[in-house]
């Protein structure tokens, strides 16, 4: 009798592909899980958190082509970045503002990722900006008649903007090959989903006249499903796709924020029960990808990386003051 | 040499750019079909197609915001913003987010748009068609604002602008569009983004000014050569930031009285920027207080004619603001 196949098969993926994947989702964790460490020792002035959302980011991101394709993330794509090939020796010199900082040189707040090479596009603060900007590149890809993707991510207090609606307006009407990744985390810090968000987030793609998709963000192989669908529409020309990933932010909106004031900890307890790397590593034993001793093996790896980073940036060396002056005009 | 107005020359810009360079587009409403409200890009989609000539949405951010992420995607785009009073939906775009690009990324991500917007009074356009809101742009590292006011230095400095590897807004006098024509070159040429230009050279009394007050401030210069021997210097910034100082500094350095004049409300405008520049760096150069004209505080030009007149500094305030400076 033949083998039932699995869930990564029937998606193409073989077991590198899910050791990858699971490999960025728990250097994305481990790494934000330092971070706070570190801020709360007084080592780091500032740290926003992926963790809760790497089976959407990982899911999502693993169908790009790094350094083809294009990314307009947002500051909690930590591990979306991650599997495109950014360290977590470049996450700590971010953190700690250093010169080396590949995403802005210690001119940006941590979390806001730039790498021209790997075409992450450099991100903002202010929310949803980045969807207009999105489109526009797709738009050069269209124009050039090149098969590039934009994959564009935000959470969904992003999509009460109206610059979410104009890029998803845009993107309908030209057919763009680009995908929206809204990470429904379920709060914009401390406002939650039911006053933020009316009716529901992917059927608001229909309006648009594109497909629109909610997905159970906490599970890797579904986002990465959904994903590749919708970036194989835009690569063969049939434009956009919205993807609703539903899922939740462990931590605090940021380091400087207090949860507790909003917030129920058995909530969160709850969420930690659907924590999408323990599922990954249940699904991972399940079809014999892992076991205890490569998984031992991994976070020990993962462990020495971390702590390799964090050593490296610590000693690494600020700007002087005066390129604080600098770059401000491209020369020609 | 073709004799052409300022609204011709624009469009010559960017139809020889665009023929120069196939990753340069025009986006924006009404830019495609209809060649745009004031038809500077009229003939641009026959020749170029609807991908080059662009049609968007009617969204400002989304155009701007697009353009940004164009440019970064290796396109040259030309983003026009039909009236300059409807660019606050986009000012966050072009703040916050193309004049910050290059710095925030430490040099990895420029923003090489170009951000047309005509501005200024004209006839019946009242508080939304008649607006200058070029100073909200000049207190923002990153952008360069250029306002060029005659034909042949606009072509000019389209073509620099359209090259810049930074966002440039680019600012066009409504009034100016039509108002008078001058020989302009045929030939590729470019004006520098940052050079003050000498219209008319003189001894007593130094005045600033562009747009439509530019071509008041030089019939009133003629005027006064002509009926009391006073000779005034008149100077066209055209960039406004980041400023040429030399220029400016040097001429009230030489005549000893300055005079800055815009139409845009007075307490803030890029003037005022000029009188600071010229009492710190001239001051022992200088016979006179630094003067200025502007429109008044008030919120925009008013739809009825003699209300709208009282708006912009007229022929008769800017001679008598230079007879008094002349005679200070």
């Amino acid at each position: 009798m033949e083998k039932t196949r699995t869930r990564h098969e029937a998606l193409g993926l073989d077991e590198g592909d899910l050791i990858r994947m699971y490999r960025a989702m728990l250097l994305a964790r481990r790494t934000d899980e330092r971070m706070w460490i570190l801020n709360r020792q007084g080592r780091a002035a500032f740290v926003i958190s992926c963790q809760g959302h790497e089976a959407a980011q990982v899911g999502a991101a693993y169908n790009m082509r790094p350094g083809y394709d294009y990314l307009y993330p947002y500051y909690r794509d930590f591990a979306m970045t991650t599997v495109l090939g950014q360290s977590a020796r470049d996450h700590l010199l971010s953190l700690l503002g250093k010169k080396e900082d590949p995403n802005s040189a210690g001119r940006q707040m941590p979390g806001h990722f730039s790498s021209r090479e790997l075409r992450i596009v450099t991100a903002s603060a202010p929310v949803g900006v980045q969807y207009p900007q999105a489109v526009g590149s797709a738009l050069a890809f269209k124009l050039r008649g090149e098969d590039g993707v934009v994959l564009v991510s935000g959470g969904e207090g992003s999509t009460s903007e109206g610059d979410w609606h104009e890029a998803m307006n845009f993107a309908g009407v030209r057919r763009l090959p680009v995908v929206f990744l809204v990470q429904n985390n379920a709060y914009a810090i401390s406002v939650p989903e039911e006053l933020q968000v009316a009716g529901s987030i992917a059927k608001r793609a229909e309006g648009y006249g594109f497909p629109g998709v909610a997905v159970d963000g906490n599970d890797v192989l579904a986002v990465y499903e959904v994903a590749k669908e919708a970036f194989g529409r835009a690569r063969r020309g049939e434009g956009p796709t919205l993807i609703e990933a539903k899922t939740y932010r462990l931590t605090a909106h940021s380091s400087d924020d207090d949860d507790r004031r909003y917030r129920e900890r058995e909530e969160i307890e709850r969420w930690r029960q659907k924590d999408p790397i323990l599922r990954f590593e249940r699904y991972l034993f399940e079809v014999g990808v892992l076991d205890e001793e490569k998984k031992e093996e991994i976070s020990a790896q993962i462990k020495a990386e971390i702590d390799e980073a964090v050593e490296y940036a610590e000693a690494a060396p600020f700007a002087e003051p005066e390129e604080a002056l600098e770059r401000v005009y491209a020369e020609a | 040499m073709a004799v052409r107005n300022l609204l011709q020359a624009i469009h010559d810009a960017l139809e020889e750019e665009m023929r120069a360079d196939e990753t340069v587009l025009i986006l924006g409403e009404d830019v495609g079909r209809a060649g745009g409200v004031f038809r500077v890009t009229e003939g641009l989609q026959e020749e170029f197609g609807p991908d080059r000539a662009l049609d968007t949405p009617l969204a400002e951010s989304l155009i701007v915001g697009s353009a940004i992420g164009l440019s970064v995607n290796g396109m040259r785009p030309v983003a026009e913003i039909q009236f300059a009073d409807f660019i606050p939906p986009a000012f966050d775009q072009i703040v916050s987010e193309a004049a910050r690009f290059y710095y925030r990324s430490n040099g990895a991500w420029n923003v090489p748009i170009t951000i047309r917007a005509p501005y200024g009074v004209v006839p019946g356009g009242a508080l939304y068609h008649s607006q200058s809101v070029e100073a909200y742009f000049c207190n923002t590292p990153g952008l360069k604002v250029v306002a060029p006011t005659f034909p042949k230095e606009a072509k000019g400095l389209l073509k620099s602008a359209i090259r810049d590897p930074n966002p440039v807004l680019f600012f066009e006098h409504k009034r100016c569009y039509r108002l008078l024509k001058e020989d302009v070159p045929e030939e590729d040429y470019t004006v520098p983004i940052g050079e003050a230009k000498i219209h008319r050279e003189g001894e007593d009394i130094t005045v600033v000014a562009y747009g439509l007050v530019l071509h008041t401030a030089l019939e009133v210069a003629k005027k006064l050569s002509e009926e009391h021997g006073i000779e005034a210097e008149v100077v066209e910034p055209l960039t406004l930031y980041p400023l040429d100082r030399e220029t400016i500094l040097a001429s009230a350095r030489k005549t000893g009285k300055f005079l800055a004049i815009s139409e845009a409300n007075i307490t803030g405008s890029v003037t005022a920027e000029m009188a600071a520049l010229v009492a710190r760096e001239a001051f022992e150069w200088l016979d006179a207080p630094v003067m200025r004209l502007g429109a008044p505080d008030i919120p925009a030009a008013a739809f009825a004619r003699p209300m709208m007149d009282a708006f912009v500094p007229d022929a008769a305030r800017i001679e008598s603001a230079m007879l008094e400076l002349a005679r200070y």
